[in-house]
């Protein structure tokens, strides 16, 4: 994933540039302007941080002022948020089964098996599936997954929607999530280790299993992580393959309105500014945010941790 | 020949081709489950394309893409308003998003001190912002629109402040990249004849990052274009029968579109929704091919 390999990667740079000593003793008010711009915009990136909590957290208070936490943290009701967590978790877990063996094969090839070259072709033919809009996806799913695959194909006695098919195809999604971070994870294990374990007389299976992977470890882990936040705030699938009703069940073969999926169905209603409903939008948006920010963060000290290990 | 020697032989030559172990049947298990999770992707990709054509074939003409879209005549909607709507989004998206970025990339890159704790802060915020889910940016949007004391729902300006938002760490970390690989050299030369730390930065680093910048920003509309929750929560129409005018013009967008048609019962808006589907992969593929294009001719490698 570039987003976390560009942290620590390259040259220094910043205070990279040579100190030019005698520059600073002319004051160059345009430099100082340009540079206030150029942080300012940099701060920018902060301060969506700070709106995005600001402009959850107003309509968040005046939705607990009508409905009680209580009937929000329950599993029945009308306000009740428990079984769109439920239905999150639920295909969240069928993604992370499809994506992480999946990934994690296609990643341990790349680092391990592939040649350079190969590497160079193949590593962008995995990426091509990111690129693939989520409503598109998610037609996928509700048109083909579901009718063809799971019914006709399987024979599952599955509804029209279902977290099934949803997770499943959310899984396909998150495959390159998983597989790019990992392969970042493999590589960056020291030659030497690999060369260790051939001396020893592994063969490459072993050495891939057994020394490799355990090196790469927190890496990999952040890298499943990664993949978790990703199939949590997936939106559109979840909308048109996982259905919109709420419900608790263990059951994938039914349909179960997950978070993101109440968010769409109830912004894409009408809804008065202020009035509970739009509210309530809010308070489970805020619920998102929170969740998968706790996520990022475990992912991102994991990532610091296996960048430190070598 | 002792047999410490041939044994040592047989070891060294194993070791140095480490492949001789590699012919047993677990081995080859192993390697046959990579090469499917390898493939396994493209082989969804390829059916999920091929399913859709085949469903959308009958659509394959110009009505999908001059007309509107309509309910009343389902087997001659068209998907103008969306196509121009996206067209119109990509445009603002770009010139929120394109400005912003770069500036706060160059000023990582070239003036912040690292080991400042604000600038570490802003590092961290950068990663998280890149995986906040996109529908939570349609939320800010709202009650950025909000805030401006915008009443109106689904126009060009909101669709465009969401998108901006959901691709500006996108932006920044390419430019980033695409920065930090300009050599050193050139900086030095430049400050040596008394340029300052501003134009060294605008007259030799930058130009010689625009390449990369570019691939980066279109790289990050190719995945603008395709997103249809921040839109959903913005308030964007499922359909509008009219070309947008300006930023405040009431648009839909060709992911909105297929959105509200798939959830349609009707069979001839979901064979119309299969065909805008392979439009807007094509559309996606352009977008792509045409950053590979930029980085193949105009990257420069020192």
């Amino acid at each position: 994933m570039s987003t976390i390999s560009s942290a620590g990667a390259g040259p220094s740079s910043g205070t990279g540039l040579p100190a030019a000593p005698n520059l600073r003793k002319k004051s160059r008010p345009g430099e100082a302007v340009i540079r206030g711009i150029l942080m300012a915009s940099a701060l920018l990136s902060v301060a969506i941080t700070v709106g995005i909590i600001f402009a959850l957290v107003r309509p968040v208070i005046d939705f607990f002022r009508d409905v009680p936490v209580g009937d929000f943290f329950a599993t029945e009701g009308t306000h009740a948020v428990l079984p769109l967590v439920a239905g999150t978790a639920m295909t969240t877990v069928i993604a992370l089964l499809v994506a992480v063996p999946l990934g994690l094969g296609a990643a341990m090839y790349l680092s391990e098996y592939a040649s350079q070259r190969a590497r160079k072709y193949l590593k962008p033919t995995v990426e091509l599936l990111a690129g693939v809009p989520s409503v598109v996806y998610g037609f996928f799913a509700l048109t083909f997954v579901t009718p063809t695959l799971l019914q006709d194909i399987l024979s599952l006695k599955v509804g029209f929607t279902n977290a099934l098919a949803a997770g499943l195809v959310l899984g396909v999604m998150i495959i390159p999530t998983v597989a790019s971070l990992s392969e970042d994870a493999l590589s960056a294990v020291p030659q030497a280790m690999r060369q260790g374990s051939m001396a020893m007389g592994a063969n490459r299976m072993q050495t891939t299993l057994r020394v490799v992977l355990p090196a790469a470890l927190s890496g990999v882990a952040a890298a499943i992580v990664l993949g978790m936040s990703r199939a949590v705030g997936e939106t559109m699938i979840v909308t048109l393959a996982s259905g919109s009703l709420k419900n608790l069940s263990a059951d994938p073969r039914e349909g179960m309105q997950t978070m993101t999926g109440f968010i769409a169905t109830t912004a894409g209603g009408e809804n008065a500014v202020g009035s509970s409903s739009y509210n309530e939008l809010f308070a489970v948006g805020m619920l998102l945010f929170v969740l998968t920010f706790i996520i990022n963060v475990i992912s991102i000290a994991l990532v610091r941790r296996f960048r430190q290990a070598y | 020949m002792s047999v410490a020697t041939t044994t040592a032989r047989e070891v060294t030559r194993t070791v140095s081709s480490g492949r001789s172990k590699d012919k047993n049947v677990g081995s080859l298990v192993f390697l046959g489950a990579l090469w499917f999770s390898l493939f396994f992707g493209v082989m969804v990709l390829l059916v999920l394309i091929v399913d859709t054509a085949i469903k959308g074939s009958p659509r394959f003409d110009s009505e999908l893409l001059s007309n509107y879209g309509s309910i009343v005549r389902p087997e001659s909607t068209g998907f103008r308003a969306g196509i121009l709507g996206s067209l119109w989004l990509m445009l603002f998206t770009a010139l929120f998003a394109v400005p912003l970025g770069i500036a706060a990339a160059l000023y990582l890159e070239e003036f912040a001190d690292k080991e400042r704790w604000w600038n570490r802060l802003i590092e961290v915020n950068l990663q998280n912002l890149a995986a906040v889910p996109a529908i939570v940016y349609g939320l800010l949007a709202v009650a950025v629109m909000a805030l401006m004391g915008f009443n109106t729902t689904g126009i060009v300006l909101g669709g465009a402040i969401a998108l901006a938002l959901l691709i500006l760490p996108v932006i920044i970390i390419t430019t980033r990249e695409a920065v930090r690989a300009v050599p050193q050299d050139i900086r030095q030369g430049s400050l040596a004849l008394g340029a300052t730390v501003w134009q060294t930065t605008w007259r030799q680093t930058l130009p010689s990052a625009i390449p990369g910048i570019a691939t980066g920003t279109i790289l990050g509309l190719s995945r603008a274009i395709g997103e249809a929750a921040p839109l959903v929560v913005v308030g964007l129409a499922g359909s509008v029968l009219f070309d947008p005018t300006g930023v405040m013009s009431e648009i839909t967008a060709l992911p909105m579109q297929i959105y509200s048609l798939t959830s349609n019962s009707q069979e001839d808006l979901r064979t119309a929704a299969s065909a805008a589907i392979i439009v807007l992969l094509i559309m996606i593929l352009g977008l792509n091919a045409l950053a590979i294009f930029i980085r193949n001719k105009f990257q420069k490698t020192w």
